[in-house]
């Protein structure tokens, strides 16, 4: 470079600025989203297709949980079927460690807005959201142990089955010896609100999420917060040891334990910290809805998490995080605002959120036909589109 | 310690299929050794044995002072064997310099707390790892190559490139299988230059399969023939050409006489 000396800490400064000053201003934008959603739906004609806030909440913890996701399936390329597995975990830490579900006990450590005579373990949501990620990488590198051994078609099978296992665990769970775990069908609520108690008022930080007027304002703050942390670790593990590590077992198993990689400790760790994100994800959804439901652990949300990955870019963390809020919104209210539209200006009876599934798959159809990366793609699947591709490949890939 | 590996009858059946019938083979520290044998003669089986991706049926193998016979690819890696590919195994979609930086993978320590919150010595680290990757890359006849997609690279370099990767693991003992395969006449005779360097100046004991005679007899200062999964010569490249059943195994039965 012979661009003129600079101070070092001026070029950082800039190299800063370049490398994020875009994702400054969308976080910003983001989180002043509450102040300006009003004048949003103010707006004629496009006013109604806005969010509301409490929308924003639901796509931004799905959201959350797809970029976990891609861990798994993005850099490490295992695909995997089962990972509402991990948010019903989280959901059911939660579940257990701020509710009155063990009313044989009473236990309360930092939990707001629960009478202190309640029965039950009443953890802070805070503590609970930790001891749930926690709680939910072991479940993953339980899972991961055995199924990891298997490659591809094999793979996504084995998840398939722990994804429908779990959610069949927590039904049938109300009566495990005798002992009520989970509550079954009926699932587990109310689940303790999020808030920082009294004490810290005197900050600005808010005593009660549930109780305060703003509460979806609160919950939306917090689950955008979360899934900022959840992207900065998502991008720094890619650029490290173990991001290359999993990208390198993508792109060629055999090579990469040759070139000195633990194959099954590589992939329990992207199994394990995907199940991670899942898992607080989860914990913080059941705090928002008060509730953990078996109803709500379907397979259909394993595949509408992966249609959030494959429609913003395998691998690409912002892609996936615009995926995400895409389908999410469309999920959420976007789906059943068109269709009110729709009804109501042309009288056709047609309500799309019945299709729901029909639409995103046929939306994942029409990007694998125009654009088989995603809507971003990632850094290196692009690098191969500007240097062109040569037409036959150079060697065979088979296994030896 | 003269030798750095000693396979000791070393077997291996696939099924039915005697691949590889008691060989017993060592590598003399710091030397140049070529495997040879007619197709199917169970070379490259051996080098997937040598290197963990397959499991001996009988036999041991010792490396640098450990038994290695059965020990997954990535524990043989990271006590000193490195390895290329007979059909050039690169990761394809990533570029030249990050398949150095998997290459050091076994040599670096990074956790995953220290890479989340980017501690200095995980910077310092990775600071250290991309100023290496691109002295090999440079080192191996990449230089500007950097940031090129491994698959975009034209097939001499991508050669070069899986040496330089297998450099990166800091092996003393470096296996190539078919290195100059689908090379010109000049392309390898300048890969065989790289090579004998490599061994002279990284210290390095170099163990290769190779099918282009001129090539081994050039270079090696040991041969070892196979033939149906059996050893049946070894010594300097001079009385390999002059063995009987070297001549028998490639030519056929009476060629020599």
């Amino acid at each position: 470079m012979s661009a003129p000396r600079r101070g070092p800490s001026n070029e950082r400064l800039e190299r800063f600025a370049r490398q994020w000053g875009l994702v400054l201003a969308v976080v910003a934008l983001g989180f002043l989203y509450p102040t300006y959603v009003g004048w949003l739906k103010g707006l004629p004609l496009v006013g109604d297709y806005f969010p509301t806030v409490g929308s924003m909440v639901i796509m931004t913890v799905f959201t959350m949980m797809a970029v976990g996701l891609n861990i798994v399936v993005g850099y490490a390329g295992l695909l995997d079927l089962g990972y509402v597995a991990f948010y019903a975990a989280g959901a059911y830490t939660a579940a257990w460690l701020a509710s009155q579900q063990f009313e044989q006990v009473t236990f309360h450590f930092g939990s707001v807005g629960v009478a202190p005579t309640l029965s039950g373990i009443h953890l802070s949501i805070w503590l609970v959201l930790l001891i749930a990620g926690l709680f939910t990488t072991i479940v993953g590198i339980l899972i991961g142990l055995p199924t990891l051994r298997l490659r591809g078609d094999y793979l996504a099978i084995v998840t398939l089955g722990f994804g429908e296992i779990i959610p069949q665990f927590v039904r049938n769970g109300d009566n495990v010896g005798g002992f009520d775990l989970t509550h079954g069908t009926f699932g587990i609520s109310p689940i303790d609100s999020p808030g920082f108690g009294s004490g810290l008022s005197s900050l600005g930080l808010p005593d009660n999420y549930r109780q305060s007027f703003e509460a979806e304002r609160l919950f939306f703050y917090t689950a955008l917060a979360l899934l900022l942390v959840t992207v900065i670790c998502s991008v720094r593990l890619r650029d490290s040891r173990l991001g290359r590590a999993w990208i390198a077992i993508r792109e060629d198993e055999t090579a990469a334990a040759a070139m000195g990689i633990p194959l099954m400790r590589t992939k329990t760790w992207a199994y394990a910290l995907g199940a991670f994100f899942g898992g607080v994800a989860g914990a913080f959804y059941a705090s928002f809805k008060s509730g953990a439901f078996p109803a709500d652990f379907y397979f259909n949300i394993s595949v509408f998490l992966l249609c959030m990955v494959i429609l913003g870019g395998m691998g690409s963390v912002w892609g996936v995080v615009i995926g995400g809020m895409l389908l999410g919104y469309l999920n959420a209210e976007g789906l059943a605002t068109i269709g009110s539209k729709l009804s109501s200006s042309t009288g056709i009876d047609f309500e799309p959120s019945k299709y729901q599934f029909g639409i995103y798959g046929l939306i994942i159809v029409v990007m694998m036909l125009f654009r088989p990366t995603g809507l971003v793609s990632e850094r290196r699947r692009k690098l191969e589109l500007e240097e062109g591709v040569h037409d036959e490949p150079l060697y065979a890939s088979q296994r030896e | 310690m003269s030798d750095v590996l000693t396979a000791t009858r070393v077997r291996k059946e696939f099924g039915g299929l005697l691949a590889v019938n008691d060989v017993d083979f060592t590598i003399p520290t710091g030397k140049i050794v070529s495997l040879i044998g007619p197709n199917g003669a169970g070379k490259t089986t051996f080098f997937n044995l040598l290197t963990g991706v397959y499991t001996p049926t009988a036999g041991r193998i010792d490396f640098d002072g450990h038994q290695v016979a059965g020990e997954p690819p990535h524990v043989i890696t990271k006590l000193g064997v490195g390895r290329t590919f007979q059909n050039i195994r690169l990761f394809p979609q990533m570029t030249a310099k990050e398949n150095v930086l998997v290459g050091m993978h076994a040599r670096m320590n990074a956790g995953i707390l220290g890479s989340i919150f980017g501690i200095p010595r995980v910077r310092r680290e990775e600071r250290e790892a991309d100023k290496r990757a691109r002295e090999l890359l440079a080192y191996a006849g990449l230089r500007g190559r950097d940031h090129h997609l491994a698959r975009n690279l034209p097939y001499g370099d991508q050669r070069r490139l899986e040496v330089a990767r297998a450099l990166a693991t800091k092996p003393k003992l470096l296996l190539l299988d078919e290195p100059t395969a689908g090379m010109n006449p000049q392309e390898t005779v300048t890969f065989m230059e790289f090579v004998s360097t490599l061994r002279d100046e990284q210290s390095l004991t170099i163990l290769m399969i190779e099918h282009d005679m001129r090539v081994v007899m050039g270079i090696s200062e040991r041969v070892t023939v196979l033939d149906y999964g059996e050893k049946i010569a070894e010594g300097t490249p001079q009385e390999i050409q002059k063995d009987e059943r070297v001549i028998e195994a490639y030519l056929g039965r009476g060629a020599g006489t």
